[in-house]
């Protein structure tokens, strides 16, 4: 057992921080760049191409680099740290991953070599408007005639869809199950919005818009559906470490620095102890989130489903401890969006709003408690 | 001991009751209701209706348009105007600025501004805290200097909220920097359209703009707009914030807001979960509420209760939990936070993220959370 990541993974991340501070050296370039279209840098994206970042998750076949969980997990870290609004998960982790489990060898070879040379970017229009973490996405549907495939109904939100070159369409199949397909944006109608962190998102409406099955036509394609999203929270888990490390740091540096009654805000006990609470929580957040990637090697989607909602719940919780005490101990400058604290705690919220929340991943492990004696770590 | 109304309370809450939900325009009152953000226009509309009632301030003297009423009664008109979604009259007008003119100001002074302050004709803002003196206000830099007749002002406020309304602002400036930090204060009305005062907006976390800089470059103000003397602004500023302090648990409208996330909350009500939390806040609500009216209740002569820290510290919770829980019903839906209006979500969940953003603020301002606890810890355990 191993928690500490090896030097070519250490390499990596200093690889990609290096990389991520040439655009986000601070945080007023970051709200330069999501102020404007795409809403993230087009240039770094195609950087993060040239040094295979994209591609890490796909095998050398399909044109990737073949690399594990935990090198895509220290990536999400890295663009958390700095609240990157490259839609790395949204499109390299969910949507690539989709490809990656359900596309032909043609659709993969093409798909995913394009998205890991950085020339198209992909979205998972997976949800519709009201419904909650499903694998089944009802409110879009497939219709047949003829062997052409078309798609009726709304997604909401689409996560990176208002610059996706390639719709990864779940929609429910006409003889019942989830199946997914590829659109074209061109097919359907297609309208941007900003989530509260400022990262971007669409609503998608489909009218009877042509769509090409992903995969085998008809089939039911839920159980991968269900545990790509897995995979994809628990990078999302490792984004939100990555900015409530970040939020812790920025805590400890403020309570060193801001003077209010002639003295730094470090010589109160009470403000220290919280600083102190906030690191616990994160240090717990870190044990989780290392071993919910970790799992993730060991191919098991029950295991995978089954961390994928601890760590979703410990991260949900961290999140608000973190992020609330974060802006709290700073004062009225958190509340600015010129300050990364406060931006930082509405990026974490936004990622578990999307990908599963604290009530949601309870919920579900409340209904598991009667299946075990004990929780087993290893 | 006993739980009841009187007859004359009861009559009393009847009367407001009526009085707010027929009076004041219902598209105010639904804007209020769903948690929208009201205009200008709308919160002076509003409190000039109420003003026309004697509804606008009746915490002040009478003579200045106060009611003579009881503590309960004050408290009763507070809630019936949350629970209607009545706009409070603004803050600091009412309960801030209008209150110190009438215990410290002159009589021309009250003569000339305590009317247009009730009834909204003047928009004040409040210029007290500095970029380096927020909790710890009393080291406020911003400078006022005599010459003549006048005060020349330099220096600059900050988070000052709806300032982009301003008319005037009240602020706090020092005056003598010679002595020890809070003696040498002093409380200065001025009309913002004065040459040299600038207003520039603070962009917020959830998007809206409520709050601004305010700088002063070389700013005359007659003397005649100084407040109290030169010197007394710390004590009037305590005076001030223990107003502030009075009726910042916003019971009734986080009660409100709960109930209304009930129904929102559709189907998502028969998760265990879900009902456990909103069981448990609308225990602690109940708690809170129960508490302000054991504070109204006993206090008789009109000195904020030092309790008024426990319901501002419980309040803000309560509050901002409530905010918590709208976030993780709105849950993917709240995405679409800054979607457009043809948005398929529905509003309410679309508004949840910047709401739950947005009210990390009511534990930071108006004394912090941690000063609440400061003042708990000191001057009610002794500590
Ligand atoms: C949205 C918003 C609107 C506002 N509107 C106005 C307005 O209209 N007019 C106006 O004048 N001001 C306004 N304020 C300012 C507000 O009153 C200050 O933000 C507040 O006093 C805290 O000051 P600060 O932000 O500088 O934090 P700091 O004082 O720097 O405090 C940082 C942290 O340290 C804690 N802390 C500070 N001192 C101590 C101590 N001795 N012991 C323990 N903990 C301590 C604080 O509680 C806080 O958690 C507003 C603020 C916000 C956020």
């Amino acid at each position: 057992m191993d928690f500490t990541p090896d030097d070519e993974q250490q390499a990596l991340r200093e690889a990609v921080r290096g990389l991520l501070a040439t655009t986000y050296a601070d945080h007023d370039a970051r709200r330069r760049t999501v102020a404007e279209d795409p809403g993230f840098s087009e240039s770094l994206w195609g950087r993060l191409a040239e040094m295979g970042v994209l591609g890490l998750p796909f095998s050398e076949a399909d044109g990737g680099v073949g690399a594990g969980p935990v090198e895509i997990g220290i990536v999400c870290q890295e663009l958390g740290r700095v609240l990157a609004p490259e839609p790395y998960l949204a499109s390299v982790v969910h949507a690539g991953g989709l490809v990656a489990a359900c596309g032909t060898p043609e659709q993969k070879t093409d798909l995913l070599g394009r998205l890991a040379a950085g020339e198209i970017v992909l979205a998972a229009a997976d949800t519709s408007p009201g419904a909650r973490w499903s694998s089944a996405n009802e409110g879009v549907r497939a219709a047949v005639e003829g062997g052409a495939w078309t798609l009726t109904g709304v997604a909401n939100p689409v996560v990176a869809g208002d610059r996706a070159d390639v719709l990864v369409v779940a929609a429910a199949l006409p003889d019942g199950g989830t199946g997914l397909f590829l659109v074209s944006p061109d097919a359907v109608e297609c309208t941007g919005y900003a989530a509260a962190d400022l990262t971007r998102a669409a609503t998608v409406r489909f009218d009877a818009s042509a769509a090409t099955p992903l995969g085998e036509p008809g089939r039911d394609l839920s159980a991968s559906i269900a545990t790509i999203s897995d995979l994809t929270r628990i990078m999302g888990a490792n984004q939100a470490l990555g900015v409530m490390q970040s939020q812790v740091r920025a805590t400890t540096d403020y309570l060193r620095s801001r003077k209010q009654f002639g003295v730094t805000l470090n010589t109160f006990q009470a403000l220290t102890f919280r600083a102190a609470d906030m690191y616990v929580s994160l240090e717990m957040a870190q044990s989780m989130v290392d071993w919910a990637t970790m799992t993730i090697a060991g191919g098991d989607p029950a295991v995978v489903a089954d961390a994928a909602d601890r760590v979703g719940l410990t991260i949900a919780r961290t999140g608000r401890h973190v992020g609330q005490e974060a802006i709290q101990l700073h004062g009225g400058i958190a509340m600015t969006a010129e300050y990364a604290v406060g931006v930082g705690t509405a990026h974490v919220e936004v990622l578990g709003q999307w990908l599963g929340n604290g009530g949601h991943h309870l919920g579900r492990l409340a209904a598991r408690v009667a299946d075990h004696e004990m929780v087993e770590a290893v | 001991m006993q739980l009841e109304l009187s007859a004359t309370d009861t009559d009393f809450r009847a009367r407001m009751r009526e009085f707010f939900t027929t009076k004041v325009p219902q598209e105010i009152r639904d804007t209020v209701l769903a948690g929208r953000h009201l205009g200008h226009d709308q919160i002076v509309e509003s409190q000039r209706i109420l003003n026309a009632e004697g509804l606008a301030v009746p915490h002040w003297p009478t003579e200045w348009g106060g009611q003579d009423w009881t503590d309960l009664q004050r408290h009763l008109w507070h809630e019936e105007m949350q629970r209607a979604g009545v706009p409070l009259p603004l803050a600091f007008n009412a309960s801030m600025i209008g209150p110190v003119i009438a215990q410290f100001g002159t009589e021309e002074q009250k003569e000339r501004f305590l009317p247009a302050t009730a009834n909204l004709d003047i928009w004040w803002s409040q210029g007290f805290s500095e970029p380096d003196a927020g909790s710890d206000l009393a080291s406020l830099r911003t400078s006022a200097v005599r010459d003549g007749d006048d005060w020349v002002v330099n220096g600059q406020k900050t988070w000052t909220t709806l300032g982009q309304y301003g008319d005037w602002i009240f602020t706090l400036v020092r005056t003598d920097p010679e002595v020890k930090k809070q003696a040498g204060i002093s409380m200065l009305l001025i009309d913002m359209t004065t040459p040299g005062v600038e207003v520039r907006p603070i962009e917020l976390i959830d998007g809206g703009h409520e709050v601004n800089e305010v700088w002063f470059s070389d700013v005359r103000v007659p003397g005649d707009l100084m407040v109290g003397e030169p010197g007394q602004g710390w004590t009037i500023a305590k005076f001030l914030l223990g107003n502030e302090r009075v009726g910042v648990a916003p019971v009734g409208a986080t009660k409100r807001a709960l109930a209304r996330l009930k129904s929102e909350a559709g189907d998502q009500l028969d998760d265990p979960l879900v009902r456990a939390r909103v069981a448990e806040l609308e225990n602690d609500l109940l708690a809170l509420e129960l508490t302000a009216l054991r504070v109204v209740a006993h206090s008789s002569d009109g000195a904020p209760h030092p309790a008024s820290s426990v319901l501002k510290l419980r309040g803000s919770e309560l509050q901002q939990a409530v905010s918590e829980l709208a976030l993780d019903l709105a849950g993917p839906a709240s995405l679409a936070a800054r979607a457009d209006d043809d948005s398929p979500q529905e509003d309410w969940a679309r508004r949840a993220a910047p709401t739950y953003l947005n009210l990390r603020k009511a534990s930071i301002y108006g004394g912090s959370n941690e000063v609440q606890r400061q003042i708990i810890s000191r001057t009610i355990l002794g500590l």
